[in-house]
């Protein structure tokens, strides 16, 4: 280096961050039950299991009931509708949103369930969001059906009146 | 308590908590904190026996087990160290670690640090995983917990503007401390109530900050808690966990919160929490936590919490001051919060927290949750040694 060149390095600003994004590649096995509950999805049917002592319907199957430690894993058929539990509108933007905001997200508690799913609901304007709304799945076209909850595109009004508070209040 | 030794806090440090600290790096930042712990006890490196050190999952920072390479930051080459991880709640069972490390004989004095640098990181996508097969659904903590407040508000009765009174008078205590992230001067309701709808019912104003930051705490065992300033004594610890999945879970009121709550209050002898304590630091990340943990923590009857906090009674200079320090919604160096809260407690019953000090207090709770509100960790501090 000759002395005349100037040395970049001393005079540019310190360097004191670096992004470096992490990506981790990964298989899953879904296991027993999980997988009876992801097979069902993608035949248009919601399959729980029942546990034999306490008789909650766990959505997927559990190999072990939280409450019991028994298989929660007797093959129940559940609603493809139900009532909102509770929800949020998300109005943050996100990388990983599946919708512009905003949007609704709720917990549903399918008729026959004992435990309520993750899921949104569309075709309602996010003002009219309400707790013990009744909802309905919307199913992807029969193309796109596969094992996973994304064989449910979102939920929609069902037309039913609203559920009363305390039936699904124990589930809040 | 009996059976166990006594255990004390003789020294007790914290960074300044800022949205980026891109003066240190993570080994400098939990330095900032562990020195001014030692120089608060003034001890120095060599008196410390062993290191607690917790913070919230590896993914924020992308590091995983940074334990290992901030041993010799923390002085711990040669000694033991101790890594502790319950997401959220991680700084308080960091120190209640620490402090079983000193009940049960092991150690005579150990450094519990806490830290978080999510500058360093996107806790927002670290929460918002794609879970295989699933649609993408979560939308960071507040996806999460903003139906809980909404089941919350239903379930009391509440007026909608609860929300907003804690994150101003959070806010208010904030501005009376100097190592607070958020200092917003003149902040009001209107300010709190016309900033954005994040997560529908909760504004961006209701919401934690992401902050930079780390904590640390000298403990000691008796006959090592001769300090230059009066120790703060346990006077009862216990961490409790459920199931974040289970039917009929409770998650606006948590059996392991409350159960959590009983057990350090029979600890230390405490029957009437709203009357036997002078003041608590809770983990309120949303405002709206503080009504429910009151009701969960047993300050209020069930439904009640919000007319405590409606009442000024958790206002400095009420009844029941709650979160002096600012709290969680003026700092939020995640795995540190929780430890923040412990140490404040113990700053208080040490009459050390400056223009936050509660006049007189002399019993304290520290309050931390995490997950999806199913890891609990909590202690009450005195100023008499139990
Ligand atoms: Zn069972």
């Amino acid at each position: 280096m000759s002395d005349d060149a100037p040395d970049a390095a001393a005079t540019a600003a310190p360097v004191t961050m670096v992004p470096s994004h992490v990506r981790l590649t990964y298989t899953v096995t879904a296991g027993r039950h999980l997988s009876s509950y992801l097979r069902a999805l993608a035949d248009r049917r919601i399959v729980g299991g029942r546990c034999p002592v306490c008789t909650k319907v766990y959505l997927p199957a559990r190999g072990a009931c939280p409450t019991c430690g028994v298989p929660a894993d007797q093959p129940v058929e559940v609603a493809d509708r139900g009532t909102v539990t509770t929800f949020c509108v998300i109005r943050i933007p996100f990388e990983a949103a599946p919708f512009p905001p905003p949007y609704v997200a709720v917990a549903i508690l399918l008729d026959g369930a004992d435990m309520p799913i993750f899921h949104l609901v569309r075709g309602i304007a996010p003002e009219e969001a309400r707790m013990g709304m009744r909802v309905q799945a919307r199913w992807v076209a029969d193309d796109q059906l596969g094992p996973t909850l994304a064989s449910i595109r979102w939920f929609e009004l069902s037309g039913e009146p609203d559920a009363a508070y305390e039936t699904y209040a124990n589930h809040l | 308590m009996t059976a166990a030794n006594r255990c004390a806090i003789v020294g007790i440090g914290q960074t300044h908590h800022k949205a980026k600290r891109q003066d240190v790096s993570i080994p400098g930042l939990i330095r900032e904190a562990a020195l001014r712990a030692l120089a608060d006890a003034e001890l120095t490196w060599k008196d410390i026996d062993a290191v607690v050190i917790g913070k919230a999952p590896d993914m924020f920072e992308g590091v995983m087990m940074p334990e290992l390479f901030l041993a010799d930051a923390l002085g711990a080459a040669g000694k033991p160290i101790l890594r502790v991880h319950t997401a959220g709640s991680v700084g308080g069972s960091t120190a209640i670690c620490a402090a079983h490390l000193i009940m049960g004989g092991i150690h005579r004095r150990v450094l519990t640090v806490a830290f978080e640098k999510q500058s360093e990181s996107d806790a927002m996508w670290a929460l918002s995983p794609r879970i295989p097969f699933q649609p993408q659904l979560t939308a960071g903590a507040g996806g999460y917990f903003a139906p809980l407040v909404r089941a919350y508000m239903r379930r009391s009765g509440a007026p909608d503007d609860v929300g907003l009174q804690v994150a101003v008078k959070d806010r208010q205590h904030g501005l009376k401390n100097p190592y607070a992230h958020l200092r917003i001067k003149g902040i009001d309701r209107a300010m709190v109530a016309d900033s954005p709808m994040l997560w529908d019912p909760i504004r961006y104003l209701e919401t934690c900050p992401s902050s930079d930051g780390a904590c640390a705490m000298v403990l000691a065992a008796e006959d090592a808690a001769a300090a230059p300033r009066p120790p703060a004594w346990v006077h009862g610890l216990a961490t409790r966990s459920e199931p974040v999945v289970f039917s009929g879970r409770d998650q606006v009121n948590p059996q392991a919160g409350r159960d959590c709550a009983r057990d350090i209050y029979a600890q230390a002898g405490i029957h009437t929490p709203s009357k036997d304590l002078d003041v608590a630091e809770l983990y309120v990340p949303f405002s709206w936590f503080e009504p429910m943990w009151l009701e969960n923590l047993g300050f209020a009857a069930e439904g009640e919490g919000w007319k405590v906090t409606a009442s000024g009674a958790t206002a400095l200079g009420g009844a029941l001051p709650i979160n002096p320090s600012g709290g969680v919604l003026c700092s939020n160096p995640i795995g540190a919060s929780g430890m923040l809260r412990f140490a404040e407690a113990a700053m208080q019953v040490r009459d050390q927290a400056g223009e936050h000090q509660v006049d007189g207090a002399r019993r304290a709770m520290g309050h931390a949750y995490g997950g999806g509100s199913q890891f609990f960790a909590m202690w009450i501090v005195g100023r008499d040694r139990p």
